[in-house]
């Protein structure tokens, strides 16, 4: 049995981290295999961006669960969760400039200003940052809780960016992006009623 | 594969083909799902036999052809460059006939300015028709001009071989300096207009998707850039070219227009 009161890494966390790589797992025995279909780049970008937003997405979920369902120690899946969404979205910014740009810093650049898609894409990447860095114990404590706290408010800005990234740039079927963003205003919205009935 | 006897055509390119499995297996074709692995996967259900080609509109020969009465046409081997809109491209080789050919026949009057042309709609058959994403039956359309271009191309068959369903069985359209979408799958009509008929994709968003659509790195699509493409099969993208290479074929036709305003 998972013992729910102990701090660091337990049992749970650590099943938490091998469901979080197994899409980056996935993916890699697929590139090994030469079955990563006929545009493997497109492929690639792709399913990191995807599986970052999902993470972001289950991440925005742990807080309602806890809360609903009365389960405490699931809270602490969520600085895991966050920081393999963190670094699936690293990765999918990296291979977005090393192999479908092949770091043509110009076009890049040109992209980000140019393309809402790529501006809401990279300011929800840079926001993020703050958020990686400050997820440990120590950081915690240096910045104090309050400070913690109110930062990591940003992902309620975070996430909304991201699928909007995804909405912009689908073509013409929208329909994953606009289930994203449904179940994002679930997750928003829950936590707005939550919010209004303490101020009653 | 070599069922289809043809013989070489002009205007081919000697670049390196893209992969037979690439060509087939990667496709847009709405009217079986917006996933470009969709096409390759429910295809199949559609059935192109029997098949016929209605010519009609502002013409002296309105007439209906078999699709067998098509394939009888002398076919030759056009190995053109492809842009899709969306970034990528490949080289295919095609084998048809030139879509000038098939509007001689039909004789269309003086009136007649503008081509358009119609995908066939069958719910049963095409599963992508349940979503409406786009309006159906897909539509498509040409300046008079650019369907009489000698570049412009119908294709029965891809590398010697009968069109396989995803790639647009049993007839379709072949427009190598216009981005993918322009070039027409599965045709059931082709029709003479006085005026500019409407197009799936300017309908869509008409300020995303022109009715010209050549291709011309110079002018990006609102979202994204037109400037380089990926080649299938290649690593490294490369430069687009303008009106995709076939500008010595096709510039004199837009001499005198906008090109950044007729998009």
């Amino acid at each position: 049995m998972v013992k729910s009161n102990k701090k660091g890494f337990t049992l749970d966390i650590a099943f938490i981290c091998l469901i979080c790589m197994l899409p980056l797992m996935w993916l890699i025995w697929r590139g090994y295999n030469g079955d990563l279909g006929v545009n493997p780049i497109e492929t690639i970008v792709r399913q990191l961006g995807v599986w970052g937003l999902r993470l972001l997405i289950v991440g925005l979920a742990i807080t309602p669960v806890v809360r609903i369902f009365k389960q405490p120690r699931l809270i602490r899946w969520r600085r895991p969760i966050g920081l393999f969404a963190f670094a699936y979205i690293l990765l999918h910014l990296t291979s977005y400039i090393g192999i479908d740009q092949y770091f043509d810093w110009s076009a890049i650049w040109k992209d980000i200003v140019k393309r809402p898609y790529i501006t809401f894409g990279m300011v929800g990447f840079v926001l993020l940052i703050p958020l990686a860095v400050t997820s440990f114990n120590g950081a915690i404590k240096a910045i104090g809780g309050r400070v913690w706290r109110n930062l990591h408010k940003l992902i309620y800005l975070i996430v909304p960016l991201g699928v909007l990234h995804y909405f912009l740039l689908a073509k013409a079927d929208k329909t994953m992006p606009l289930i994203y963003g449904a179940i994002l205003i679930v997750l928003l919205g829950w936590r707005l009623l939550e919010a209004a009935k303490r101020r009653k | 594969k070599g069922k289809l006897a043809f013989k070489p055509g002009p205007f081919s390119t000697s670049e390196k083909k893209t992969e037979y499995d690439a060509v087939t297996g990667y496709n847009n074709f709405y009217e079986f799902g917006t996933d470009k692995l969709d096409p390759a996967k429910y295809a199949a259900s559609l059935n192109t036999r029997p098949w016929t080609v209605k010519l009609g509109g502002l013409c002296g020969k309105p007439q209906t052809l078999a699709i067998e009465t098509l394939l009888k046409n002398a076919l030759e081997e056009r190995i053109y460059r492809l842009r899709c809109v969306e970034g990528w491209s490949m080289v295919i080789p095609w084998v048809g006939f030139p879509l000038a050919n098939l509007i001689k026949l039909a004789e269309p009057t003086s009136k007649a300015k503008y081509v358009a042309f119609q995908t066939a709609e069958k719910p049963k058959e095409m599963r992508g028709l349940r979503s409406n994403v786009l309006d159906w039956p897909y539509v498509e359309g040409l300046r008079m001009d650019e369907a009489l271009n000698p570049l412009a191309f119908l294709a029965v068959g891809l590398y010697g071989d009968l069109l396989p369903n995803q790639n647009g069985a049993p007839i379709r359209l072949v427009v190598p300096w216009k981005y993918g979408f322009k070039s027409i799958k599965s045709i059931t009509d082709i029709t003479f207009t006085e005026r500019q008929p409407p197009t799936s994709w300017q309908r869509y968003g008409a300020n995303e998707y022109g009715f010209y659509s050549n291709v011309n790195p110079n002018v990006d699509h609102p979202r994204w850039s037109q400037a380089t493409e990926r080649r299938i099969g290649e690593f490294r993208r490369r430069d687009t070219l303008m009106f995709n290479g076939y500008g010595d074929q096709v510039a004199g036709m837009y001499r005198n227009m906008d090109l950044k305003k007729f998009f």
